[in-house]
């Protein structure tokens, strides 16, 4: 892994019209990606590759940029150099004759459509329902109809264990019920991609067992995941991919086994010891 | 103050359930309620002078009870009063549209709305709503003719007499209602800056559009925060109708000053004016408070949702399917 920061600006790659429906591509690729805000560079080159139905998991102390990237993942932040696709396709742009055309609004959002994302706080529309919070996206974005949306939505709510609370609005549920329902939510528009970040940090400890049991279970389903999260034994026991990251870069990455267990870097190592 | 137990807490300590207070079998407590002298005194003198100002205000000769009656009901004042009710009505839906564009506008990433926006708030507001009232009305007088066509270009699409487009009450809409865009502007703007972020980040990794998210997604939570102080401009609208009496407006205070202007009966027909106005803003808080009960759906819950949590953590965890 390198740090040094090639700004090879936003360009076309080599496979530039490739078919993005190949198997072999990679759901999430980055290459050099970078992100600075002002003077401030968060992200200094991000090289990594997930693939599809994997599970990757990014560790990394506060500020390192992990949070950032994953925004980056579905355009909630613009990158300023590198190359960053999703199925093949570069973020924020559509590559026609060789060239980058950065995209519409409404693209930007359709584009979105495909990426789940779970966040810290939950972050659910306290003025719905669980079952409305479900339904608002397939039903306003998809032009879904009431019925459809509300019949997917029970079965999400059951899949995580919360048939039982669809007429509860978010301020009646516990942190770990919210964050189910948040997972439901972004389910709720059938994603190819699921990023997490950090679901469980703002969660009481006892409540943490069921969303990652929710997250282990989707694992398991095959969805492609990118998670930020502080949880070691979720990662040695579902991820397939571990990136340690610190300074805006990934300075270690590979099997758990081998990044959990038997760190390269020394801080790696520092890390480790501080978290387990 | 002293407190009683009926009954032994012995179970308690020695490891039994915990009694909890108001189910059968806790220990009933005897207690001494504190006595507030003060609260007696200071209830029984405003209680006292407030009897003593409402039964001279009843008895005042001058007051002349027969006139208050006689006009309260009659077509001027009526006639006034529907005037009032559809400016106020009409001033306010102008202020909350209009207030919504220029509050987004406040809030656009584009310099050039922000800018014009912020330039009309400062106008607007800063200047006495008489002063605009009056401008309006005189219109005529500043522009005679109104044309509407491409700008910079021989193009027309109308021209026309201004004073003939613009009466006196459309001039008193414009007046109050700019005004109230002005402020509501500000409001709506506060509301909407008092939304989490996270919502929005939420709305659009859903694949919400910007605009759709502010729709569905950001208004609705932000109503919560701008409908009291909307509930206090409608109240002050009300009441600044009467204002338009200055460009020969039909609203209810200009009525009743046209009638006493006459007959000199100053003291009673203020009254009647007063039974109105007090009436009109009485009726608003109607509306007001099924308004704050729709948009506080989800927070108001909060107690009843401890209770919910409370329960919720006791069951043992379900197994994901
Ligand atoms: N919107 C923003 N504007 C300015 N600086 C930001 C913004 N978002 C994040 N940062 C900065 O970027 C750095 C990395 O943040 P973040 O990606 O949240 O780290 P992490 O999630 O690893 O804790 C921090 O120094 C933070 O202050
Ligand atoms: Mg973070």
């Amino acid at each position: 892994m390198t740090t040094t920061s090639t700004t090879y600006a936003v360009q076309p790659g080599p496979d530039a019209g490739a078919d993005a429906a190949g198997s072999g591509l990679p759901m999430v690729r980055a290459e050099q990606v970078c992100k600075r805000f002002g003077q401030n560079e968060v992200l200094t080159g991000i090289d990594l590759e997930v693939g599809r139905g994997e599970v990757a998991v990014l560790l990394g102390p506060s500020g390192s940029g992990k949070s950032t990237f994953l925004r980056c993942i579905n355009h909630l932040e613009k990158i300023d150099s590198g190359r960053l696709t999703v199925d093949g396709d570069p973020v924020g742009y559509v590559e026609r004759g060789g060239r980058l055309h950065e995209l519409r609004e409404k693209e930007v959002a359709a584009r979105r459509t495909e990426i789940g994302m779970v966040f810290q706080r939950f972050n659910l529309f306290p003025h719905m329902t669980a079952l409305e919070n479900i339904v608002e996206a397939p039903t306003q974005v998809r032009r879904e109809s009431r019925r459809d949306a509300e019949e997917h939505a029970r079965a999400l709510l059951e899949r995580v264990g919360l048939a039982d609370k669809a007429k509860a609005y978010p301020s009646a549920l516990s942190g770990g019920q919210q964050q189910r329902v948040a997972i439901a939510r972004a389910l709720a528009m059938r994603p190819k991609l699921m990023l997490f970040d950090e679901p469980t940090s703002a969660l009481d400890p006892e409540l943490v067992g069921d969303v990652l049991d929710a997250m282990r279970d989707l694992a398991a389903d095959g969805m492609t995941m990118v998670v930020v999260t502080h949880e070691i034994g979720f990662a040695r026991e579902v991820a397939d991919l571990v990136a340690f990251m610190d300074g805006g870069v990934i300075v270690e990455s590979g099997a758990p086994d081998q990044v959990l267990v038997d760190p390269r870097h020394e801080r790696t190592r520092a890390f480790l010891s501080k978290v387990l | 103050m002293s407190v009683h137990l009926s009954e032994s807490t012995s179970e308690t300590r020695d490891g039994g359930p915990a009694a909890v207070p108001g189910q059968p079998g806790a220990p009933v407590l005897e207690a001494v309620p504190v006595r507030h002298p003060g609260r007696w005194v200071a209830g029984a003198l405003v209680g006292v002078v407030t009897l003593s100002v409402v039964v001279s205000l009843a008895k005042n000769e001058n007051l002349d009870w027969p006139t208050v009656w006689h006009y309260l009901l009659s077509d001027l004042v009526l006639s006034g009063l529907w005037t009032t009710i559809w400016l106020t009505a009409a001033a306010m839906a102008v202020g909350l549209v209009g207030g919504v564009v220029v509050a987004v506008m406040r809030l656009s990433p584009n310099p050039v709305l922000r800018v014009v926006s912020g330039a009309f708030v400062w106008v607007f507001r800063g200047t006495p709503v008489l002063v605009q009232l009056i401008f309006w009305g005189f219109l005529g007088a500043f522009y005679p003719t109104t044309t509407i066509g491409i700008p910079f270009t021989d193009v027309v699409f109308f021209e026309g007499s201004t004073s003939d487009l613009v009466p006196a009450t459309v001039a008193a809409l414009l007046a109050l209602g700019l005004n109230e865009m002005a402020y509501a502007s500000e409001i709506i703007r506060a509301g909407i800056q008092s939304v989490d972020a996270g919502q929005t980040e939420a709305a659009h990794s859903l694949g919400m559009t910007p605009g759709r998210t502010m729709r569905r997604i950001v208004l609705p939570q932000a109503m919560r925060v701008i409908i009291p102080p909307m509930g206090n401009e409608t109240i002050t609208m009300l009441k600044t109708t009467a204002l338009v009496s200055v460009i020969s407006g039909h609203d209810l205070m200009s009525n009743i000053q046209a009638a006493y202007a006459q007959n000199f009966k100053v003291i009673p027909l203020l009254v009647v004016a007063s039974i109105w106005y007090l009436a009109l803003t009485t009726l608003l808080s109607v509306p007001q408070s099924w308004l704050e009960a729709r948009y506080g759906r989800g927070v108001a819950g909060a107690r009843q949702g401890a209770f919910a949590r409370l329960v919720a953590s006791r069951q043992p965890k379900e197994p994901i399917a």
